[in-house]
């Protein structure tokens, strides 16, 4: 019998049992077990289902008048009425879908520009790297909100120009995480090897790094939803937003506009914050457990004194 | 074993590669000389085909970037490689393509060589994809055959894992299966079973073993002498860039001449409790290869050292005790 | 008869596994230890090997759960857990890492990282610490004036020696060491070899070298113990393991070892791999692998018997011999 046959039933046996072992590093793995990521992911798609299901949930004009002007909350309008005696409720509803759209367009372009600075400088080194990364550099120092601020004034005040903006804003966190990631990636043993075989950049990039980054951008891309959804109602309450939509923002910037405060109508402000807080921590929360797993750098050690427990002896005579 | 009497695949002469090392910018104010890690020293050697050549040695000898000059996957700043009677230092990486499919690297870590995204038909299959090779339906007879060679038996079993699902032997063949598929007449395994277990390491030597019986031409870089014994026809043993013995195995470890060689198989330990000999320790450690010292580079640790070993830097040459012509030792008092 | 140093008896460590279920990792081992001896505990990855030398160190993490007993001069040190085993950690234990060469604080200086136990454990202060780590120093090899310098400065080799001079720092009547020269060169891992044999000769320390690699157990100890599966399969004097092996398993590790002395004899390999350590274990570990299982390895558990002096093994076979031989 040859070696290698002999190999081969050696090769066989050599230990194929691991049943369906779910990869290191997968995002399923992370959605499904940990309690903070489930409690955030659940936040996030509720307010989805919200912003999905609204044109069945609004009948007619949200902005339509319905009763008098900051009428408190009661049975048939639970959340109250605004300082333009519209249904709160309704308005809500109206701002979830245009908040959700912002964010969540916003943190692609934002994922998008970041990712592929963050490969091409990983990747490539040298020239491009320094380049591109004084690029971020000076995007970094930039203060975000004055260039909002700008950006606005300048550009108009429509709900893409402002999703461009915030995009433009936020990539460079991306940018870095991503290159840090590329640059790891760029040094394990099968990419060197599938170079030593003769494969293109090209081939390296889209086949061997993106996917091992793919992940840790999935994860960045749900924090930016966030940051992106609270720039919106940021520059929305600064009086920058597009007037024709209505946004989480835009109610808050009512409420203030319409002395809110002094009538006593909470409803019309803590609500649309309460939204916007909630949207924001569930995809933080989401966000970080899945960059938590996915990130090895931010593994923390516990360094208390770890205790091991002990079983007394068991006597020979105790069955197994 | 098949050896081909006539050229031989590999051949080098003279090798030199260096690293640069960083003077930090404290040293570039000062001006200190930029200095330089001289991996690769002035190496000479070839290989044949169906011959397996173990270039053995302590880290940073220089054996890893010896075989990766040989590959020309680092680059070199001297010297001639010679691959089936063509020269290949001065080829661009386009004209080295068509190259690369004849020659192929098993690298150490079984655990980090394979993408943990790619399937083990789809790691195999990579090099014909890049290389253009076969239709589909051809590939994958290739890559069923490629993993029968490496003793992966039914192929069908393996080809659609995960290496995640494999153990560390295992993994270790498909590698190696990866790296046979394009057919290479050349094959560096770099510590090919140093991470792996005991009783796994000959399942995966043997299947070198066989290859090199069916003329693949192997360069071994191990840095454990025992396995070079076993199963390496021939032995060249490196220090500080350079070999300084080499020739065919039994003869090097049973005859070893040159001091270094012989303290370092005195200190190997040995299987057998009683086989305990009198273990010739050297002091210190290997100086780095920065500043390689004058004369022979061995001198400052040789226990045979005298005056003119720290002005001359032998060549290789045949030693007066040696039982065969083509056993080599850079020493001038053998 | 005398009471051994050590004496490690059914020692078993459970690790609560993250999706339910427990890892049994170390099944019942036990072995002894008397002073000044070099006793070698062997075994391939996943053995055990490191489990059992942390429990006996107490150095387990919190989804650990012990049981058995670990008798040092008769006290048995892990009765309360971590409470009473902490008292003997480094004092009369101590324990040479694998990769300590890398877990040295690279912003402390390696004179003051000997010192830490010391002072830890109250056994020197001030000058009289800074003194003994100094002869230590000087007795591992290392000249007392890099006391001040940074581990940076040190190569691999020579941090070595320092961690074990930091394993020495408190004077331990027993030293564990983890693969201490896995990873250095042969010609290092001959004189740190040197130096532990040596150590343990000068300082009457008894020795626990934890290794996979067997040509150093030969070289380096007296005894061992082959482990396999979480527990101990033979363990003898190294010369009866090697030229009067009981147990197939050491036998055939000691066949798939390449030797430069075995000529022409064909490397042995196993085929297989170790069974799972979550699930129960039916009859003898090793009958998958073995070449010389017979009728009741696959339902029965061996157990470790005498099969000669100071020779014990967990072996069907040894019992079919002697079966045949008083039959």
């Amino acid at each position: 019998m040859s070696a290698s046959i002999q190999g081969g039933a050696a090769a066989a046996t050599e230990g194929v049992d691991v049943a369906a072992a779910r990869r290191p590093g997968s995002i399923r793995h992370v959605a499904l077990r940990e309690p903070t990521a489930i409690a955030g992911l659940a936040i996030i798609a509720f307010f989805v289902l919200v912003a999905l299901l609204s044109p069945i949930l609004l009948t007619g004009d949200p902005k339509a008048k319905v009763g008098p002007i900051f009428e408190p909350p009661s049975a048939s309008y639970p959340i109250g009425l605004d300082g333009g005696g519209a249904d709160m409720v309704k308005l809500l509803i109206a701002g979830t879908r245009v908040s959700l759209l912002v964010g969540f367009c916003a943190a692609l372009v934002s994922a998008f520009i970041g990712g592929t600075v963050g490969v091409l400088a990983g990747f490539y080194g040298g020239k491009t790297d320094v380049v591109l990364m004084r690029t971020t550099d000076y995007f970094l120092v930039i203060p975000d909100i004055p260039l909002m601020i700008v950006a606005a004034a300048l550009f108009g005040r429509s709900l893409t120009n402002i999703i461009i903006i915030i995009g433009i804003i936020y990539w460079t966190t991306t940018a870095r995480l991503i290159r840090a990631q590329v640059l790891s990636v760029r040094e394990r043993v099968y990419v060197k090897r599938a170079r030593a075989l003769g494969a293109s950049n090209r081939r390296l990039i889209f086949k061997h790094v993106l996917p091992q980054v793919a992940p840790l951008l999935v994860a960045n891309t749900v924090l930016l939803v966030a940051y992106a959804i609270f720039a919106e109602t940021f520059i929305t309450f600064l009086g920058l937003g597009d007037p024709s939509v209505i946004s989480w923002g835009r109610l808050i910037e009512n409420a203030f506009n319409d002395d809110a405060i002094l009538n006593n109508a909470w409803w019309a402000i803590i609500p649309p914050g309460l939204c916007v807080t909630l949207v924001v921590l569930g995809a933080t929360l989401f966000g970080q457990s899945l960059e938590d797993a996915l990130n090895p750098r931010l593994r923390v050690g516990h360094l208390s004194v770890r205790r091991f427990k002990v079983r007394p002896l068991r006597g020979k005579l105790d069955a197994e | 074993m098949s050896t081909n009497g006539s050229k031989p695949l590999l051949e080098v002469e003279g090798l030199v590669a260096s690293y640069p090392v960083g003077r930090g910018l404290v040293g570039a104010a000062k001006r200190e000389p930029k200095l330089e890690v001289h991996a690769v020293d002035g190496v000479s050697f070839s290989l044949r085909r169906g011959e397996m050549l173990a270039l053995v040695g302590e880290s940073g000898c220089g054996k890893t970037s010896t075989a990766q000059s040989v590959l020309r996957l680092i680059g070199t700043s001297g010297g001639s490689i010679r691959f089936d009677g063509e020269e290949i230092t001065g080829l661009s990486s386009k004209e080295l393509r068509p190259l690369r499919r004849r020659m192929q690297i098993v690298y150490q870590d079984p655990y980090e060589s394979l993408d943990p995204r790619f399937r083990v038909g789809a790691t195999i299959e990579e090099p014909l994809e890049v290389h253009k090779i076969g239709s589909k339906k051809e590939r994958r007879e290739e890559v069923k055959r490629a993993l029968e060679l490496a003793g992966l038996t039914p192929a069908d079993l393996y080809i659609n894992r995960y290496p995640h699902e494999l153990s560390g032997g295992q993994r270790q063949r498909v590698a190696i299966a990866a790296s046979l598929v394009l057919g290479p007449e050349l094959l560096v395994a770099d510590e090919p079973v140093s991470m792996l277990d005991v009783s796994v390491r000959a399942g995966i030597l043997s299947i070198l073993d066989e290859l090199r019986d069916k003329g693949l031409a192997v360069l071994m870089i191990t840095h454990d002498l025992s396995t070079a014994a076993h199963y390496a026809d021939r032995i060249a043993v490196m220090y500080l860039g350079r070999i300084v013995e080499e020739g065919p195995t039994r003869e090097v470890i049973e005859n070893p001449q040159h001091p270094y060689t012989r303290a370092l198989l005195s200190v190997v330990p040995k299987r057998d409790p009683r086989d305990r000999g009198t273990p010739q320790i050297l002091r210190g450690e290997t100086p780095n290869s920065i500043h390689i010292p004058a004369g022979c580079r061995f001198n400052p640790r040789c226990p045979m050292a005298i005056a003119e070993c720290k002005t001359v830097d032998p060549e290789l040459r045949r030693p007066a005790a040696s039982q065969d012509p083509e056993h080599l030792a850079a020493c001038i008092r053998v | 008869m005398r009471t051994p140093l050590l004496a490690v008896e059914d020692l078993n460590v459970w690790f609560e596994l993250p999706g339910g279920g427990e890892l049994h990792a170390v099944r019942g081992t036990g072995f002894e230890l008397e002073a000044g001896e070099r006793f070698g505990l062997v075994g391939e990855s996943g053995c055990g090997k490191t489990t059992a030398m942390l429990s006996i160190m107490g150095l387990l993490p919190p989804n650990a759960t012990v049981s058995g007993e670990v008798r040092l001069e008769g006290e048995n040190i892990l009765a309360r857990g971590e409470e009473s085993v902490s008292r003997h950690r480094w004092n009369d234990i101590a324990m040479v890492f694998q990769g300590a060469m890398n877990a040295f604080n690279p912003v402390q200086t390696v004179g003051s990282q000997i010192e830490e136990p010391m002072h830890l454990h109250g056994v020197a202060e001030g000058k009289v610490a800074r003194r003994q780590t100094e002869e230590l120093l000087e007795r591992v090899g290392i000249p007392k004036d890099r006391a001040d310098r940074f581990p940076h400065e040190f190569s691999g080799g020579m941090r070595q020696r320092a961690a074990i001079a930091m394993a020495l720092a408190c004077e331990p009547k027993i030293l564990l060491a983890d693969e201490p020269t896995t990873a250095l060169d042969v010609m290092v891992q001959a004189q740190i070899l040197e130096l532990l044999v040596s150590l343990a000769a000068d300082f009457n320390l008894a020795l626990i070298l934890v290794t996979h690699d067997l040509p150093v157990v030969a070289q380096v100890c007296d005894r061992a113990a082959v482990m396999y599966a979480g527990e101990v399969a033979e363990s003898a004097s190294i010369d009866a393991l090697f030229h009067t092996p009981k147990h197939p398993y050491t036998r055939l590790l000691f066949a798939a070892t390449p030797d430069l002395h075995a000529g022409g004899e064909r490397v042995a390999s196993i085929p297989g791999a170790p069974p799972r350590l979550d699930q129960p274990i039916v009859g003898c570990p090793f009958q998958p692998r073995c070449d010389s299982a017979f009728a009741p390895c696959a339902t029965e558990t061996p157990i470790l018997k005498s099969v000669g002096e100071r020779h014990v093994a967990a072996c069907h076979l040894n019992d079919h011999v002697r079966e045949a031989a008083t039959a």
